[in-house]
């Protein structure tokens, strides 16, 4: 009997940890039990993007869209949905749509989406080739083999107008053309994976659900460049994307799409996984390669650029994740299809990672030139908990931050920095009226300082003592001299800094020094934290009108800080309160106020 | 864990680094499979790795202390991380910390007295739709609440 069903289950990280593989084991068992196991098809997809709802699973053909799913479901979905041909209404996204179907159409975290980068993440099962292939997969290697001279293949780049996605945009095909015109017997491809940036995790998501495009984009640029060698540098953090990769390289191999004699055309090129150790400064391309050599991830002043002067000294093209993932389509579907979308600045979609204080986080990927108000409202649902939208913060802790004065912005690569922050990556961290924008500097900072490599004094000196400026202001003891050497200490990290880690690492302070102004003078002449969130800056007492009287507080209160009678007002000793919030926490009138 | 092997390097780590003996740019690669075994790297592995491969052992250890992930010291039989990456800080993963100190007296970087386990801070792991993420040996716990804690440990015990 032919297949009458598919059922899509999101194998992704995220819904992985929420027990999607034994969502995917019941329904298989489930199907067999209820004698439909040729009737359907369960496949086990890469990430939905809809993260916020998770675990995710999807029906085909009538594109039923189940949110928050469990094992115990399976049962009922096969035998309502594919038995009974009637949807179980209480599992889907949209419930009051469920006589007209909730479809993938009608959710509005879809709607304003363009996929590119993730067209098969959540539609094919990334460990079986045959399904990348069914949508298309290796046309674009098979075309760019037989149909095409390197010239041909650097130039629909070129029409494309490709930019790269790891945080810099430097056109793609630059790159590519530069190393091919360095004449040398050995060159590299290297893919960056490394994804360091935190609170995103576009390229994880990729490659777990889509391997196969990040290996043909980089075997078109060793024929284009005439390389026989590639490197996938990848986070070791990332098992689940290391493990889709090493079956998809086998599946390539097995199938001649990579290794000797490709698609028997004489061409060879083969790829290996390299495994990252955890130093964000590894992210950075020189400290990467230095990296894959085996060596301390420090940075190289450039030039020589890696594209004359890269991987063993050999000439190399070293792209993200995501830029690789836009290469097969463009080939296949022509750079003029790819140059049409987005704005004159920037070409094509970005995936971003949306996320903190948002209803629906997860991965979106919309076109160059949406604004950040559609994407943080339309998109993600707005902010959670009914709370009052503050900022958002993109490009990492290379970034800065946006306001709603700039919500309206349509963003690409230029729009972003002329507003004082950067596309990155593509993290988008949303942030809420309890955040605190000193805190949030001081937090990136932080990262900043740690991971610092150490080489060059601006980046490791500047940024500890933007740091203890940052803690200082942070304790109540800032003055307004220290906002004059915050601004002179970043603006000497931006000049004088050996690698774009310490040039950019100012960035978070000097951005949100520019935007919330105010919330610093309250730090430093009221010695006040707005958002209650500087512990030091806060203090904790006890609503009369509120409290009970009940004594949970002075129970729980590890420094016995809380006194009082049974049945009247407590009251906290400020002498010896620590200011842990555990008074706060426990207290079950919301009697304890934080001023 | 092979905890048979603490001093000793088992079989198929020996034929590993054999097999990448020759391959420039392997020391990070044998370092990793080191720890996948071992569970961190010690001093004396990090000597055998030296004369298996005969580089100088300054070197091997510049690497290890340069990358965050190698692990100096034995980590315990469970190694929670706890999430403090942008996603995970912005929606109070300090306070799983918190609750880890209280429910088992266990700091950061620490192990507890009967080497059941261990807590790392750790900067992202890539499923920040779920902040405030912890893993426990390696399983992921997402939208993890201070009461959803003891719950958790609970499982490994
Ligand atoms: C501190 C630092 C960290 C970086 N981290 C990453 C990263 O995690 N992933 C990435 O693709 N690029 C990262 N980059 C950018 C790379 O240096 C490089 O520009 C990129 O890999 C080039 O690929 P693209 O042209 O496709 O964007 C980082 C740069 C710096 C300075
Ligand atoms: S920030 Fe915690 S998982 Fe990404």
């Amino acid at each position: 009997m032919a297949i009458r069903n598919y059922i899509l289950v999101c194998g992704g990280t995220a819904c992985e940890s929420s027990h999607s593989d034994q969502i995917y084991n019941a329904l298989v068992k489930e199907a067999k039990e209820q004698g439909v196991e040729n009737e359907v098809q369960v496949v086990r997809t890469g990430c939905f993007g809809f993260c916020e709802q998770g675990p995710i699973v999807k029906i085909l053909p009538e594109d039923s869209f189940y949110v928050k799913v469990k094992p115990e479901d399976a049962h009922e979905l096969i035998a309502e949905h594919i038995i009974k041909g009637r949807e179980v209404t209480r599992l889907l996204y949209d419930k009051t749509k469920s006589a007209k179907h909730a479809q993938v159409e009608d959710i509005k975290f879809y709607q304003k989406q363009f996929r590119i980068v993730l067209r098969n993440c959540g539609f094919i099962d990334p460990e079986n080739i045959d399904e990348y292939i069914a949508r298309d997969g290796y046309a674009a290697l098979e075309k760019a083999i037989f149909e095409m001279t390197p010239e041909d293949i650097i130039n629909e780049l070129k029409t494309a107008g490709l930019r790269g996605r790891g945080g810099a945009g430097f056109p793609t095909w630059m790159k590519w053309n530069f190393t091919k015109q360095v004449d040398n017997p050995v060159k590299y491809v290297v893919c960056n994976a490394d994804e360091g940036d935190p609170g995103a995790y576009m390229d994880r998501s990729t490659l777990e659900g889509d391997p196969h495009s990040v290996l043909e984009a980089m075997t078109i640029c060793g024929k284009a460049i005439g390389a026989h060698q590639g490197f996938i540098y990848i986070r070791a953090e990332y098992p689940l994307a290391i493990h889709r990769l090493e079956v998809a390289m086998k599946q390539s191999r097995d199938y001649g799409l990579l290794g000797k004699d490709i698609l028997g055309s004489g061409f060879d090129f083969d790829i290996e996984i390299r495994l990252g150790a955890g130093a964000f400064v590894c992210g950075e391309e020189t400290a990467l390669l230095q990296s894959i050599e085996g060596h301390r991830g420090m940075p190289m002043p450039r030039p020589p650029f890696p594209a004359v002067k890269g991987l063993w000294g050999m000439p190399t093209v070293i792209n993200n994740v995501e830029t690789w993932a836009n290469v097969p389509v463009i080939i296949h579907k022509g750079g003029e299809w790819f140059s049409k979308i987005g704005t004159a600045d920037s070409h094509g979609t970005k995936v971003f990672a949306l996320t903190g204080k948002i209803c629906n986080s997860g991965l979106v990927e919309v076109p160059m030139g949406t604004t950040l108000r559609e994407i943080v409202f339309d998109i993600g649902g707005g902010i959670a908990h009914g709370k009052k939208f503050k900022a958002v913060q993109t490009g990492g802790p290379s970034g800065g931050v946006i306001t709603e004065a700039n919500l309206d912005t349509p963003i690409d690569f230029g729009s972003l920095v002329r507003i004082g922050s950067m596309m990155g990556s593509g993290g988008m961290i949303v942030m809420d009226e309890d955040d605190c924008i000193v805190d949030v500097a001081k937090f990136y900072l932080n990262f900043t300082v740690d991971e610092s490599c150490g080489k060059c004094a601006p980046c490791r000196i500047g940024g500890r003592t933007l740091y203890h400026i940052l803690e200082k202001i942070t304790n109540g003891n800032g003055t307004m001299e220290d906002l004059d050497k915050l601004q002179e200490i970043g603006d000497a990290m931006r000049k004088a800094s050996l690698c774009a880690l310490g040039q950019t690492s100012p960035n978070p302070v000097l951005s949100t020094m520019k935007y919330f102004k105010d919330e610093y003078l309250a730090h430093i002449v009221e010695k006040r934290c707005p958002s209650g969130k500087c512990k030091k800056l806060i203090s904790f007492t006890i609503d009369p009108e509120k409290c009970k009287g009940c004594s949970l507080c002075a129970r729980n209160c590890p420094v016995g800080a809380i006194s009082g009678e049974l049945r009247k007002t407590y009251h906290i000793d400020q002498s010896r309160c620590i200011k842990c919030g555990v008074c706060h926490d426990s207290c079950k009138f919301g009697a304890i106020k934080v001023n | 864990m092979l905890a048979k092997n603490e001093n000793g390097f088992s079989k198929e780590l020996v034929a590993y680094i054999n097999e990448w003996k020759e391959k420039p740019g392997n020391l990070i690669m044998i370092l990793h499979k080191v720890q996948e075994e071992q569970g961190y790297i010690s001093r004396e592995s990090a000597e055998k790795v030296s004369e298996l491969l005969g580089v100088p052992l300054v070197k091997i250890w510049g690497v290890v202390t340069f990358y965050h992930f190698f692990k100096l010291t034995k980590p315990g039989e469970h190694n929670i991380q706890v999430c403090l990456g942008t996603a995970c800080y912005l929606k109070g993963s300090e306070k799983i910390i918190e609750e880890l100190d209280k429910q088992l007296g266990l700091k950061v970087g620490a192990v507890t007295p009967d080497g059941k386990f261990s807590l790392e801070e750790v900067r992202c792991v890539g499923c920040c739709g779920l902040a405030p993420v912890m893993t426990v040996s390696g399983e992921v716990f997402g939208k993890v609440t201070k009461a959803a804690v003891p719950g958790i440990i609970q499982k490994f015990m």
